[in-house]
Formats: structure tokens, sequence, C-alpha cells
């Protein structure tokens, strides 16, 4: 139905043109899903924009071949493309909240996209809409239809989202991450949704996405994407059970499997600088963080934590109900161990996190560190010891770091601040060293943090947390920005400094697989409530609540065979 | 939505509170009000009395509570320089400047909204540059330069309209209104144009900004790619969501027609509030400087509360709460 | 070279930009004059011996009657026109430049304080630029000077005019740096390398200034030289309505409102060349200052 023939797509720019997409070819029948996976700029989303014509500017087809059906795409002009949209082709985004417009109501949405189509009477549109939104699994769908898009949730959105693309019949939808935004009982929802149209209403999918387990979940085939280039494709079984090329050998390694706990990651050594730690550097980095953390390894202990927010005030009369992030939380990190934080979106872990770090005041209960109390938020001078001593890894690679400060200086910090080495020539020598500690570059310390990529300055904020010579570490989400191949490498790392110095860890994650290779123990957590909390491969293999059986089960992995 | 509104009528309360608070400390203690009330062959004693009467010996909270009363009840005081009402000198210029006002104001949305939406669409066409290029000139060239320049080709070289005041009014009750007659109107075009130039570049330029960014939004790239007729996509689908920003501003530029209006009335010796400020200032006319102050956050405050109104029109969010 | 350029964005658009460096060679040529008055100029306009009433209302050099001495003509008191608008521009941009920079200085830090610290400072601060608002810019600096018409003994007036213009300008524009900063503090505030320093326990003048403060500097920028275009608008809008500064030391503005009154008469460049002055400075900083803003905010171009 869809045949792509070397595709090339280029973005002019002021270094001349840029190739995002080089000699790309794919094709899709009817009712088949078609798995588009690849790292961050592999330029699977821009092949998708390609066959569907919405190229950013000043992107353009340099070359190759984009037939629907019969129709060239290519050589349709800017109106026929445009009626062509939606009638034929549609798309689905990745953000659900951001999809639809918000100051319409989804009945108006869905009418004028029919009526954009087709010439039939508004009511024959309606009942289309109506029907189509009931099998979407919307129920009381006329009444809801009269609805905005800010009264669904997240997951209802993404229905409404894929009724709209699939309002107007047409052959093929390409799926940009449609489900990384959600979480994963909704995604499961989303997935099954989108396998059932396939299969009953013969709709072709394009699915781009990073998450390998969606792909082994409900692609029929799929192609394997690196620098904008074809690497691999097939059926899917094939391809990501018995991968033939090398990348997708490494891609399949570095993926987590849930199922097991893997000691380390297969990582080739060439990657990402990796070689720069060998014998010899970091060592006066090891030697001084050693010194640091001789004495005791420290646990840390939370006791009936609450934490609660003033509500948003909707009403002059009544006091806003607060809304409650954390609810009577209680759990010990032993020393020298790693504790799991799992939760979905919204369950509390990252204000968890804030709370450990002092950055949000709780409204009971009380925190230890090694045996002695832990002031929380205000309480909490800026003297406090706990300041040096818990440190913490962010989420945010891009953000993390003071992109104006020169990665030396942002190194530099803790060791003025907390007083740890006064002479500035020491610092730096100490820096450097840190950075061959962590697996880069020493000449990265003159450079500013825009020239890295997310893996390496992640590296370098794993960097800066230990210059502070801490015993506890905070790692809230530090992989989820990152590819699976740099996430391995720096799980890799985690895990070996945390082996080496006898860090207590805190591993905040909403990566089931993630956990499991991490944590020594694990804490699950839903809406600011524990649901569930013990040795970590206890609670993998008998999960005892039901939340955590549900989200151990929804989860995609790859089925068992297939994993090498 | 109460509550969004509550909460901005007591913000409201709390701004003009202010300014009558400014306006009140202007009378009192620029200059001595006793002074500037009598001449200088007015005894102390007989100062003295008055003071005691007008209640300047009172406590301060009490004079300032006195002060907001008598405003409320429309009593403004008296002018230093005419010894006339306050009241009655600003309510007889009011209509002039609200007539001028509105009219560039709709001159500045009428074009500004068009021609922004038209520059955020064709953002690499040749008369967008152009367009682009001349509004950068325009908010360069002072308002009174504009004046100056439309004084000097309309009025002193061609001919076509007349340079200076109202021209024609006509009374309706007591409102003086320059719409009803021909030579009201021509009177209107200049200072109206004038006003108008610079709140169109900002209309222009913030709308504009505000449709790109929309344009970029994830709901209209979907929107285009379920292929909604490009006329739909702009105007129902864009427009809308620009305007939520755009009205807020619009709101605020209010403030900004009238503090210009002073110019644009001196420079055509248009006669509304803004010449008699000006006046009032050459002459340090306290009382009608503290009261057109209050009028003008008066009238700030109301146009932001119809704004808000709008806004609650204009965005579901505001009016609904969610559902999930 | 130009791998440098390449490499700089915002070189890299100069460069492709003629209008802009156009600009910047008008606005750097009206300050070099500005600066150097009073070593290029002709005569010096606050001087009445440098000048004669013999060479009064001259034309510039291409009309008829022109004097190759004045190369754009005289005024009625024979001041050369080229000297008064460069001592004029001179005042207009100390006026201006002190102006915005005061007002830089309080808005930011305003702006900063109730970015990083919320609540009540917050709600403080953003309630006086509420009020501040509603008296927009040209008001207040009317009022101030009012103000001190009012307070000031006369003769203290007339040498304290510059410095009541400055403060009233600046006065009348540090709302907008306090909301421009407060706006970006607030995103600022969210990222985490601010919530990495407020968790290492370092000083919140430290956070504000040494972290933030370099993170938002490119709005405020922007934001810096359309205030300073503002500022000396301001000042030659308050000139010409007779309150900011008096004939004997003329700005640009003030220049101005004297050549209003050959406006019927012929002698146009009396109020035409140092209009055209004025126009060519504010535009030149505007077509800057726009620029800076498509180089900061690429999503606008």
């Amino acid at each position: 139905m869809l045949r792509v023939e070397h595709l090339t797509v280029k973005f002019p720019s002021r270094f001349g043109d840029v190739t995002a997409v080089e000699d790309m070819s794919l094709s899709i029948a009817p009712g088949e899903i078609h798995g588009l996976v690849g790292e961050s700029g592999a330029g699977k989303s821009t092949v998708g924009a390609a066959i569907i014509g919405l190229l950013q500017q000043p992107g353009y087809i340099a070359n190759g071949d984009l037939m629907l059906g019969d129709t060239d795409l290519r050589a349709l002009d800017r109106f026929e493309a445009h009626a062509l949209r939606g009638k034929r082709i549609s798309m689905i985004f990745q953000d659900p909240q951001t999809s639809l417009n918000p100051l319409m109501k989804i009945e108006d949405q869905l009418v004028e996209t029919i009526l954009a189509h087709e010439d039939i009477p508004s009511n024959d549109a309606k009942k289309r809409a109506i029907d189509l939104l009931e099998e979407m699994g919307i129920e009381d769908a006329a009444s809801r239809m009269q609805a905005y898009p800010h009264q669904f949730s997240g997951g209802m959105r993404q229905r409404v989202v894929i009724a709209l693309a699939l309002c107007t019949n047409p052959e093929l939808i390409i799926a940009d991450e449609p489900t990384t935004a959600l979480d994963v009982a909704v995604q499961s929802q989303v997935l099954d949704l989108i396998r059932r149209l396939a299969d009953i209403r013969k709709v072709g999918f394009i699915l781009i996405t990073h998450d390998i387990g969606v792909i082994a979940q409900i692609a029929d085939t799929v192609t394997v994407m690196r620098y904008g280039k074809l690497i691999e494709s097939g059926a899917t079984a094939q391809v990501l059970g018995h991968p033939k090329h090398a990348y997708t050998k490494q891609l399949m390694d570095a993926v987590p499997p849930l199922d097991r706990k893997i000691t380390r990651f297969r990582v080739p050594e060439e990657d990402d600088g990796l070689a720069a730690s060998g014998p010899g550097k970091g060592d006066a980095a090891e030697a001084w963080l050693l010194e640091g953390v001789r004495q005791q390894a420290v646990g840390l202990s939370l006791q009936n934590i609450t934490v609660e927010f003033p509500g948003t005030r909707t009403s002059i009369w009544h006091k806003p109900k607060p809304f409650v992030a954390l609810d009577d939380i209680s759990f010990d990190v032993q020393p020298g161990s790693v504790m799991g934080i799992v939760g979905e979106s919204g369950s509390g872990k990252s204000t968890l996190a804030k709370t450990l770090t002092g950055l949000i005041t709780p409204s009971s209960g009380g925190m230890t560190l090694g045996g002695s109390p832990l002031p929380g938020g205000k309480t909490r001078s800026r003297h406090h010891p706990s300041r040096q001593l818990i440190q913490m890894v962010f989420q945010d690679p891009f953000s993390s770091l003071n992109s104006r400060h020169r990665i030396g200086t942002i190194l530099a910090e803790p060791l003025w601040l907390y007083g740890l080495v006064n002479d500035s020539d020491e610092r730096r020598d100490l820096c450097i060293d840190m950075l061959s500690l962590v697996g880069m570059d020493p000449d990265a310390i003159d450079k500013y943090p825009h020239q890295f990529s997310g893996g390496q300055r992640q590296r370098i904020a794993v960097a800066r947390a230990l210059l502070a010579r801490p015993t506890i570490l905070i790692c809230d989400e530090p992989t989820s920005a990152l590819d699976v191949s740099i996430q391995a490498q720096l799980l890799n790392l985690l895990k070996d400094l945390q082996a080496a110095f006898g860090l207590t860890v805190l591993f905040i994650s909403h990566n089931l697989s993630v956990v499991r290779q991490m944590a020594d123990d694990i804490v699950v957590l839903r809406n600011g409530r524990i649901q569930e909390k013990g040795a970590s491969e206890q609670v993998f293999e008998t999960p005892e609540a039901d939340y955590t059986k549900k989200l151990l089960s929804l989860t995609p992995v790859m089925p068992h065979d297939w994993s090498l | 939505m109460a509550y969004f509104i509550a909460k901005r009528l007591v913000q409201s309360v709390f701004v003009m509170l202010a300014v009558a608070f400014l306006a009140f400390s202007l009378f009192r203690f620029v200059g001595d009000p006793i002074t500037q009330m009598t001449g200088v062959e007015t005894s102390v004693a007989d100062q003295e009395r008055l003071r005691e009467e007008l209640g300047l010996n009172d406590s301060f909270a009490l004079q300032f509570a006195r002060f907001t009363g008598d405003m409320l009840k429309g009593d403004f005081g008296f002018s230093y320089r005419t010894r006339q009402p306050v009241a009655e000198m600003i309510a007889t210029r009011i209509p002039a400047t609200l007539e001028l006002g509105v009219v560039a104001l709709l001159i500045s949305l009428f074009v500004g909204i068009p021609a922004g939406v038209y520059t955020a669409l064709r953002p690499r066409g040749f008369a967008t540059q152009a367009i682009l290029m001349a509004t950068l000139v325009g908010v360069s060239i002072p308002t009174f330069v504009i004046g100056i320049m439309l004084i000097f080709f309309f009025g002193v070289q061609l001919g076509w309209l007349p340079t200076f005041g109202r021209g024609g009014t006509v009374k309706l009750g007591g409102w003086e209104t320059s719409f009803l007659t021909v030579d009201g109107w021509r009177a209107l075009i200049l200072p109206a144009f004038t006003l108008g130039v610079y709140q169109l570049t900002l209309t222009m330029r913030l709308v504009r900004a505000e449709m790109m960014e929309v344009m970029r939004s994830d709901y209209i790239r979907f929107a285009t790619a379920r292929g909604v007729p490009m006329r739909r996509l702009y105007f129902r689908h864009a427009l809308a969501n620009t305007m939520v920003p755009v009205i807020t501003i619009i709101g605020l530029q209010f403030g900004g027609v009238i503090a210009f209006s002073i110019v644009t009335e001196s420079v055509f010796q248009w006669p509304g509030m803004g010449l008699l400020f000006l006046e009032s200032i050459r002459f340090v006319d306290i009382p009608v400087m503290g009261v057109y102050l209050v009028v003008i956050a008066f009238f700030f405050v109301v146009v932001n509360l119809i704004v808000d109104l709008l806004y609650v029109a204009i965005d579901p969010r505001l009016r609904i709460r969610d559902v999930s | 070279m130009l791998a440098f350029i390449k490499r700089h964005e915002g070189l890299w658009l100069f460069t492709r930009s003629p209008f802009v460096m156009l600009a910047a060679i008008v606005a750097v040529a009206i300050i070099l004059g500005a600066v150097f008055a009073p070593w290029i100029a002709l005569v010096n306009p606050y001087d009445l011996a440098s000048f004669s009433l013999m060479d009064g209302l001259l034309p510039p050099v291409w009309e008829e009657f022109g004097n190759e001495k004045f190369l754009l003509g005289t005024d009625d008191q024979g001041r050369d026109m080229i000297s008064s608008i460069l001592y004029g521009a001179r005042l207009s941009l100390i006026i201006g430049i002190s102006a915005m920079t005061i007002a830089t200085f309080l808005g930011v830090g305003l702006g900063l304080v109730a970015g990083y610290f919320g609540g009540r400072f917050d709600a403080v601060i953003m309630r006086i630029a509420d009020i501040q608002l509603a008296l927009p810019a040209i008001l207040t600096a009317l009022l101030i000077d009012g103000i001190a018409r009012g307070i000031l003994p006369p003769d203290m007036q007339q040498n304290l005019r510059v410095t009541v213009l400055i403060v009233a300008i600046a006065l009348s524009l540090w709302v907008n740096f306090a909301r421009t900063a407060r706006a970006s503090t607030f995103v600022q505030m969210n990222k985490e390398y601010v919530q990495a320093a407020v968790m290492q326990g370092q000083h919140p003048l430290r956070v504000m200034f040494v972290h933030i403060l370099p993170n938002i500097l490119g709005p405020l920028l922007v934001i810096m030289t359309v205030d300073l275009a503002s500022a000396i608008l301001l000042e030659a809008t308050l000139s010409f309505l007779g309150i900011g500064l008096p004939a004997d030391s003329p700005s640009l503005g003030t220049l101005i409102r004297i050549g209003m009154q050959f406006l019927l008469s012929g002698e146009w460049w009396i109020l035409w060349i140092p209009t055209l002055f004025l126009v060519a400075l504010v535009v030149s900083i505007n077509v800057l200052g726009d620029f800076l803003r498509d180089v900061f905010n690429p999503r606008l171009r």
C-alpha cells in the first residue's frame, strides 16, 4: 500500500545541507503495523513527516519515491497534498495533552475533520463521530463529545486523538511516539487499540518509537534506523530476536530486561569516550573519594513523611483542599545499598527526592541520616552537614548544568563551597581526574555544557555530585532522557561507582526494568502512598500488591525466547 | 470562575486605593494646600481656621478616609488655578479623550490584527519584511513627530483636513460628541491616526508573535495532518488561540492610548483630559493632577476587568473545571 | 574568520542582514558623534559667544544661499545645526542611557528577588508593578516632573532638570525589566541546575546573581535596547511638551520643539533635520533590539 524507496531528506543550514534521512526504503501492507525504531537523531520522525508532507521548514525531499497505492506523493501540489492528509494518511502525535485545540469542543473537532473530506450532512458526521468514540472505548460518547479537551484525562485524550486520526477512514496512520507520554496501564490499552484497528479496519500503521518493548509487543515488521540510515529491516521477531547487524545487536544488549537482573550491560568499548577511563586515569580522584568515605557508609530512614501542597483555589468561600503528594511514607535505606523507588507520573517519587534534599518541607514526619535527625525543607540550614552528604543526579541533562558556566566551574563549586579543597590548582587537577573517573576526556574541563551530548552531561552531573564527597546519592530518573545504549553505559558507571565507594543510593525511576537492574530493595509508590516495599528480587519475582502485579504484567517486554 | 473574577475585583480595588493614596499624598505633601488656596493677604489665624475647617489637622488615616469618601461621592475638590470644581473640569474633557482613544484603538485593532496574522502566516514573504520594517520605523518615530508630519502634509501642504480642535461637536445630554458631524469626523482623523499608529505596531507585532507560537503548537500540526481546510485552520483554530494572550495585552495597551493621548492632544490642541493634565502640571495644579490620575487608573481597571470577562468567555479552561 | 562567524549564530545572522549592519553603523556613528561633540562640533550651542546672530537662518549647503561653513544650515540664533544636533544627541543619550541603567538595576533586582523568593515578596512587588502599569510611562514621567516642580525651589529646579528627567524616565521603565526578570527567573527556578545549587546550600544571592542572572541576560539585553529607545523617545516627548529640558540646553526633543515654530515658514531644516536625526537614532537602536530578539528567540524568525 505504502512504498517508500530511496528516500533522502535534507535540511539546508549555514554549514551546507544536512542529510537527515538517507536512502531509506520501506513498505507497508494494509493492516500492518510497521515499527520504526532508532535512538534520538536517527531520523525516524523525519521519515514520518516526509510521508505525510509536513517536513519542518526548510527541510526538503532530495530524492526517492513515495507511493501511496497508485498515488505518487511527491507529484502532488500543495493543495492536493493537503486534501490527501486526513483523507488517506493521518497522524498521531506524542503528547495528547497538547494535540487537541483547547478552545474547541471534541465534537466540533471531529465533525470538522469529517466534513473536510466528505460531503455528507453534518448529522451523519456527528453520528459517525459518536460511533467512533464509542469504538475507542469512550462511554456515553454523545454527551462526552460536548466537553472540551481539558475535561478528559490523558489516556482518554489519546483515544480522542486516535478517533480524530481515524474519523475519515485513512489507509495509513503515522503514530509518532503515541504512548511515550502515557503511563504503563494506559499505554497498554492504547497499544491494544492500535493493534485492534490494524486487524479489524485494516489500517496500516507506522509506529515510530524509541521503546523496543513497544515494538516487540505489537509491530508486525520493524525497521531499525541510525544516523538517518536504514540498518536492518524485516519481521519483528526476526530482526529483534536474531539481529544480523552489529548495531541492532548492540541495541538489544542495551535494553534492560524486566525478567531478570544482569550484573553489567554489554557495551562496546569505543563508545562515548569510555576508553578514556583506562588504567591510571581517575586514580587520584578515586583515592580522594575513598579518603572521604573511609568512615562508615550511612543509612537513611523516613518516618511517616507526609507532604501536602496547597490546592488551587477555585471558590471564594471554601478553603482549597490540600493536595497530598506524599502520604505517610516510611522506609529505611540500608547503608551502602541501592534503594529503588518506582512509580508512575504523579506518584510522588520526585517529591520524595526533593523532600530528602531539603527543597520541599514535609508537613509531618521525620527523617534521619545515619541515625541523627535530618531537618526537612526550610528548617534545614544552609550549613547543615547533610547539604554535603546528600547529593543528587537529576533527570534532565540539558537543564541540570548551568549552561553559562564552564565545566571546570561547575565541578569545582562543591569543592570550595564545602571547603574540601582550598587551592584552586588542586581543585582543577582533582576535577580533571574526576572527569576521567566518570569516563570523560580531561579537556572537557574548559568547555561549556552545550558542547556535550545528553549522556556526557549526565556523566558530568555524576562527577559534580561525587566531588561533594557524598555518602548518599539520589538519582532521580537519571536515564529517562537518554537513549538505551547511553542509558546502559550510565547504569554501568553508576553500578561501578556505587560498588567502589560504598555509596548509599536512592534510585528513582518509572522504568521497572531499569530499577530491577540497579536496586537491592525497592519501594513501589502510587499517588503518594507506598504500595509495596521489600527486597528487589523478591518483589519482582513474587509481587504482593495488586498494583505491582498490574505494573509488571502490563509493561511491554520482549518475548522470553528472543533474549540473547 | 467566580473565584477568578472575585480575585481580579479585589486586585482592582487595591490598585484604585493605591492610586487614590498617591493622589492624596500629592495633594497633602506637594506644596501646602492652604497657601495654595488662600492669597498672600490671608492672616495666619485665618489660615489656621481654614486648616481646622478642612480637617487638615486630623490624623493622616482619617484624612485619607475622608478623601476617599469624598471621591466616591464624586466630590473631587477645587482647582488651585481656576477655582472651579475639578469634577466638572474633568467631566467636560472626558468625551474628547475617550472618543479619540476609542477610535485610535479601533484603528490599531482593525489594521494590526490582520497585519499580524498575515505576517505570521507568510513569515518569509517580501510584503512581510516590508511591513515589519515599516512597523519598526513606526515604533521609532515619536508620536509628536507623526502628528507634526500629518499636520504638515494633510493640513498645511494639501489643506485637506483640520489640524487643531475638535471641529463640529454635538451635545448629547452631558456628552459632547464629534461622531455626529462630518466636521467632527474630519477633525478626528489626524489625531486618531497619530495616536493609533504606535498602538497599531504593538498590536501587529504581538499578534504576529503569538500567532507564530500557536502555528507551531501540536494541535495545529495535528489539525494540519488531519487535512482541516487551511482557512478554518488559520482562523478558527489558530486565530482564536492567538486571541487569548493578545486580549490581555490589549487591555494593557489602553493605558498606552490614554498616556499618548496627552501628546496627541498637545500637538493637535485637542481639548481633552490630557491637555488639561499638561496645563495642570505647568501650573502645579495638584488637585487636577491627582484627580486625573484617579480617573485614568479607574478607566484602566475597568478595561482590564472587561478583558478578564472576555478571557473567561473565550477560554473554556477558565469556565469549566476539569472533570478528570 | 568565516568559520568563526559561522560557529556563532548571532554573528552569522548579523553578517547576513544588511539592514542590521546599516543600523549598527548609524547608531555607532551617532553615538561617537555625541561622545566627541565638544571636539568635533563647530560651535558650542551653550556658549553664546561661539556663534553669531549674523549667521542666523542659513539653509543647508545644497540650497540657495547655503554656506559651506554650516553644512546643514543654522537656526534663528545663528547656531550651526550640526553642532546643535551633536550636543542635543549627547544630552539625549546621557539621559536615555542613565535612565535605562537605573531602570535595569532596579527592575532586574526586584524581578530576581520576586522570582526567587516568590510568595509574599513576589506579591508585594507585583502589586506595585500593577499600579505602575495603571499609570503609563509618559504619565509617570510627567507626574514625577510635576512633583519635582512642586517640591523643589525654583533655582534648584533648573540645575536638577536633567536629574529629575532621568529619575522620572527610569521610574517609568523599571516595570518592564522587573516583569521580564521575574518571568525568566521563574522559568530558571524550575531548572535543575538551580535546584542543584539551592540543594547544595549555596547562598541565595549567589544563586540569583551567579547562576540565574547569566541565564536570563538574553531577554534582558533585548529589553535594555528597546527601553533605551523608549527612554530617548520619552525624553524627546517630555522636552517637546515643554516639560523636559529648557531651550538653553537643548536635547533633540527640545530642538524639534523649537523647530516647530518654523513649520509654516520656509526654514524647514530647523525642524526636519533634528527630527530625522532623532528618528534615525531610535530606528537604529530598535533594529538592533529586534535583531537581538531574533537571535535570542529563534522561534520568531
